[in-house]
């Protein structure tokens, strides 16, 4: 099972690969900023301290989904076995975690001017920080373990716990009264978000997305030249 | 197609994952009181007892109910069923505004006034144009 995982042959990729995906995301981040910071219009209520949003909910989302896909790496790996879906999660984590903290200071910056308060202690907002916490223990889990198999079994457990909390800030909005408002953006029903702010939010999504695409590949090339020079630690 | 220990492992996951979930349910549940960032003026309504600790009530401003005298903000905050009065002493956020979304953060001073020390304006999930707004109040 899962043969094409060769070593030789992903590296051909991941050291080939950025500089298309840099020139991609250039170009994406341009046309989004652009259009996020001067075509897309103000918003009725909140005039031009919407365009955080583009910034903000984007960051939000890619945190959100980067968890979710180590998370389900994690546990792949842990059940069968498979030392490459580790290496990929942990190359997955740092783009992560920037951009949860991208997510919290744009909150701030956000809340200030539209609510009065840099920080609420509302259940969106602190389950948020929950998510950086767990992405600053799976992180340090990495370098303060020298073994392996350890390592593996401790950034499972950590993912696995953190797991929990995505659906609950996916949720908190719904469930409890909170200073944050419920989701624009709905799969099923109608957005409540005008298309005009809907599109440059979708470019800049991608951008971010692209970005985190850029320094997964470049953390995880770094990765296959250690085991490379290693010549022992195999996938 | 997998060995025994692949179902295991997989097994034992699920069990670490259900048992979390149920736990972390249960927390949750028990904590309500404090994950709500705000209470309504019905929740204020039903109180046992008038405590003197701070707490947050939440809601619309009411329509036509905002009365600004020297530095002193006097408003109503209604869920539509009940309201409550709150006084307030300072500058209020840029969104504050009449049939708006508002958190204030103070002491109840009885069942229908409250003392405000902090005003949050709550902005909802939509967003548009201005040009747009005013075409859908013209409709």
């Amino acid at each position: 099972m899962f043969k094409f995982f060769e070593p030789n042959k992903i590296f051909k990729i991941t050291s080939r690969a950025p500089k298309y995906v840099l020139f991609l995301f250039i170009i994406v981040l341009s046309i989004g900023l652009v259009e996020a910071l001067i075509l897309s219009p103000e918003d009725y209520k909140q005039s031009h301290a919407v365009r955080i949003m583009y910034v903000h909910v984007p960051s939000a989302w890619i945190s959100l989904g980067i968890f979710s896909s180590i998370t389900f790496l994690s546990i792949s790996g842990f059940v069968f076995k498979n030392k490459n879906f580790f290496l990929i999660s942990k190359s997955l984590a740092p783009s992560g975690f920037v951009f949860n903290i991208i997510a919290l200071v744009t909150g701030a910056i956000w809340g200030k001017p539209t609510w009065g308060t840099w920080w609420a202690w509302d259940a969106r907002i602190t389950s948020m920080l929950i998510l950086a916490l767990f992405y600053a223990m799976y992180l340090i889990s990495w370098r303060i373990y020298e073994d392996k198999e350890k390592v593996f079994k401790i950034t499972t457990f950590i993912t696995i716990l953190g797991i929990i909390n995505v659906p609950i800030i996916k949720y908190s909005v719904d469930w409890w009264n909170t200073l944050h408002q419920p989701a624009s953006i709905n799969i099923l029903s109608k957005s409540s978000i005008h298309s005009s702010m809907l599109f440059p939010l979708m470019l800049m999504t991608a951008a971010f997305a692209l970005f985190s695409l850029l320094i997964f590949l470049m953390k995880y090339n770094t990765e296959l030249i250690k085991i490379k020079n290693r010549g022992l630690d195999r996938l | 197609m997998y060995g025994s220990k692949v179902k295991l492992r997989f097994l034992f996951i699920v069990i670490i994952l259900i048992t979390l979930i149920l736990t972390i349910f249960l927390i949750l549940k028990s904590l309500e009181e404090n994950v709500v960032y705000f209470q309504s003026p019905t929740e204020i309504k039903l109180l046992s007892e008038v405590k003197d600790n701070k707490i947050r009530v939440g809601g619309m401003v009411k329509k036509d109910s905002i009365s600004i005298n020297a530095n002193e903000v006097r408003f109503i905050i209604t869920d539509f069923k009940n309201e409550i009065n709150v006084i307030y002493t300072g500058a209020v956020p840029n969104l504050f505004a009449e049939e708006k979304g508002v958190v204030a953060e103070g002491f109840l001073k009885d069942r229908s006034v409250f003392s405000a020390t902090k005003i949050l304006a709550k902005h909802d999930e939509n967003y548009m144009p201005p040009e747009v707004k005013t075409a859908l109040e013209e409709k």
